[in-house]
């Protein structure tokens, strides 16, 4: 019996060490990270290229993204304002959604799918090919050369990404509820802009800059800590979309909680 | 009688339960050229990257110049690698940047040399090498595993470190160019008047690279001497890792 308990034990104190083990060596990445990235030197080159792949290049998929957004969320909303006679609240329900929450949240999640994959993929090749020892051999901090500027490059870009997808979005629910639903144009846009309220962006900005720290420091972190050959750095590119995806939903559930809760 | 550039006492080094240097004592003096051998696993890779601060050691000393290393902060980790270069086992070029990039890398990072200034010393590293200067624009992986290595060896040298390390560097080579490599690689050595530490178990590059030679087994350094000693030797852990037989007291696990 009293093996039995002990196997049990075992079987219980194994993932939980191994569990608390990951927390904390994450959270010790979490420190060295932030710490370099507001310590000089600054890789100003390598954070600018960073810019480009994280914010130039999302473009197409986060435009995309946002306005089918838009406009599924007109098309819906409509719908069922429709059976109340509300239909005038289409503009602001579309305004709401996509700021609030249809931008940052896919755009996140399409950055983390696209960007997260990459990076971990990134670093973790060069973690297995020797080329982050040769960094520090050649008197580099891996973690300002490699780790810094993509984060960021993630804060910064991301919030701008979400602006952009804000009017994208926005313009999504305008040509479904213009050019389908026979709106008024004008009137559609004087009730866009009279509903338009500063903390709406403001949430959704805030939001972006905290999924972009997500989704580059899970990137970074798994690339980093990728060991073995190529099944390694694959393991290491699932775990980075698949961790990034759901800490984006868990925060934007908390940050939402922090604007709005009553 | 020089004076000793690298001193190693009591090195310990586990992987959990996994013992893999287990009290390695070993100096290097300044201007040698020392070679680690040892069969595949043995903690060879281990030790040079204790030696570099890669690894951290359980236990032990490693003094570089007089100062100890083993427990050094990144401020002192970082004026010990400005002395050293290293040549990886797979070149490991940074594949993002161009050749001469590469071979300039500590040169624009650390020393801050002008890129135009930077680019002229890479190509006369390369040509010292052996590489013609229209290889200086192409990618590492636009090179075969011979010329890679040529760029790790430059990359190596280009800062005209005291201290070179040399992990297998002709392996993955055919016998011509891992000779190619081991000529190079002496070459370089003694026109910086560098100290070497090489680890490898090519016996052709022990025979060329090495002043000293020294052989890890089970964790320990169990023999060292010269390269004529070591035709000589009647250690019979040496006399079978030389002749490359699998019958000995080497019991290879299958």
């Amino acid at each position: 019996m009293s093996n039995k308990i002990e196997l049990f034990l075992r079987a219980l104190g194994k993932p939980l060490v191994k569990f608390t083990m990951r927390l904390g060596e994450l959270t010790l990445f979490i420190g060295r990270s932030i710490y370099n990235c507001i310590t000089p030197p600054f890789y100003f080159k390598l954070m600018g290229r960073q810019f480009m792949d994280i914010g130039f290049y999302s473009l197409p998929v986060v435009g995309l993204t946002t306005i089918f957004a838009g406009m599924v969320i007109a098309l819906q909303s409509y719908t069922g304002f429709a059976r109340f006679g509300a239909e005038s609240g289409v503009a602001s329900v579309v305004l709401i959604s996509v700021t609030r929450e249809l931008a940052p949240a896919l755009s996140g999640l399409m950055v983390a799918g696209r960007i997260g994959a990459a990076m971990a993929a990134e670093i973790g090749t060069m973690r297995v090919t020797e080329q982050i020892d040769a960094l520090v051999t050649l008197s580099t901090n891996p973690f300002k050369y490699l780790v810094a500027p993509r984060i960021i490059a993630g804060i910064v870009v991301l919030p701008i990404l979400v602006l952009i997808g804000d009017v994208i979005g926005i313009f999504g629910g305008y040509v479904v509820c213009v050019f389908k639903l026979g709106f008024n144009p004008a009137n559609y846009i004087n009730s866009t802009l009279q509903n338009l309220e500063s903390l709406d962006i403001i949430t959704g900005v805030v939001k972006a800059a905290v999924f972009g720290f997500i989704i580059t420091l899970m990137g970074c972190y798994n690339g980093y800590k990728s060991k073995g050959g190529a099944q390694g750095v694959g393991e290491a590119t699932t775990n980075a979309v698949v961790s990034a995806s759901i800490l984006i939903l868990v925060f934007n559930y908390i940050i939402t909680e922090l604007f709005f809760a009553k | 009688m020089s004076e000793t550039k690298i001193k190693i006492t009591n090195l310990h080094k586990s992987f959990g339960k996994k013992v893999v240097l287990d009290g390695i004592n070993l100096d290097v003096k300044k201007g040698e050229s020392l070679v680690v051998i040892g069969g595949s696993g043995t903690g060879k890779s281990v030790l040079i990257k204790c030696i570099q601060g890669l690894l951290t050691p359980n236990e032990g000393s490693i003094i570089i110049d007089g100062k100890e290393t083993v427990g050094a902060n990144k401020k002192q980790q970082a004026e010990m690698h400005s002395k050293m270069g290293m040549l990886f086992q797979g070149g490991a070029l940074f594949d993002s940047l161009t050749v001469w990039e590469n071979v300039a890398f500590s040169l624009i990072e650390n020393k801050k040399m002008p890129r135009k200034e930077a680019k002229k010393a890479a190509i006369s590293v390369l040509r010292q090498v052996g590489l013609a200067a229209d290889v200086a624009d192409l990618y590492p992986s636009e090179l075969s595993g011979g010329m890679q290595k040529r760029v790790g060896l430059a990359r190596a040298v280009a800062t005209k470190p005291e201290i070179i390390f040399f992990d297998e560097p002709t392996t993955g080579l055919d016998p011509i160019m891992a000779d190619v490599i081991n000529g190079l690689i002496v070459d370089s050595v003694k026109s910086l008047g560098a100290t070497a530490l090489t680890i490898t178990h090519d016996m052709a590059s022990v025979r060329k690279i090495a002043d000293k030679i020294a052989m890890l087994y089970h964790g320990k350094i169990i023999w060292q001497g010269t390269v004529a000693e070591l035709e000589k030797t009647d250690n019979e852990y040496v006399r079978q890792f030389i002749n490359g037989s699998s019958h000995g007291p080497i019991k290879v696990e299958i």
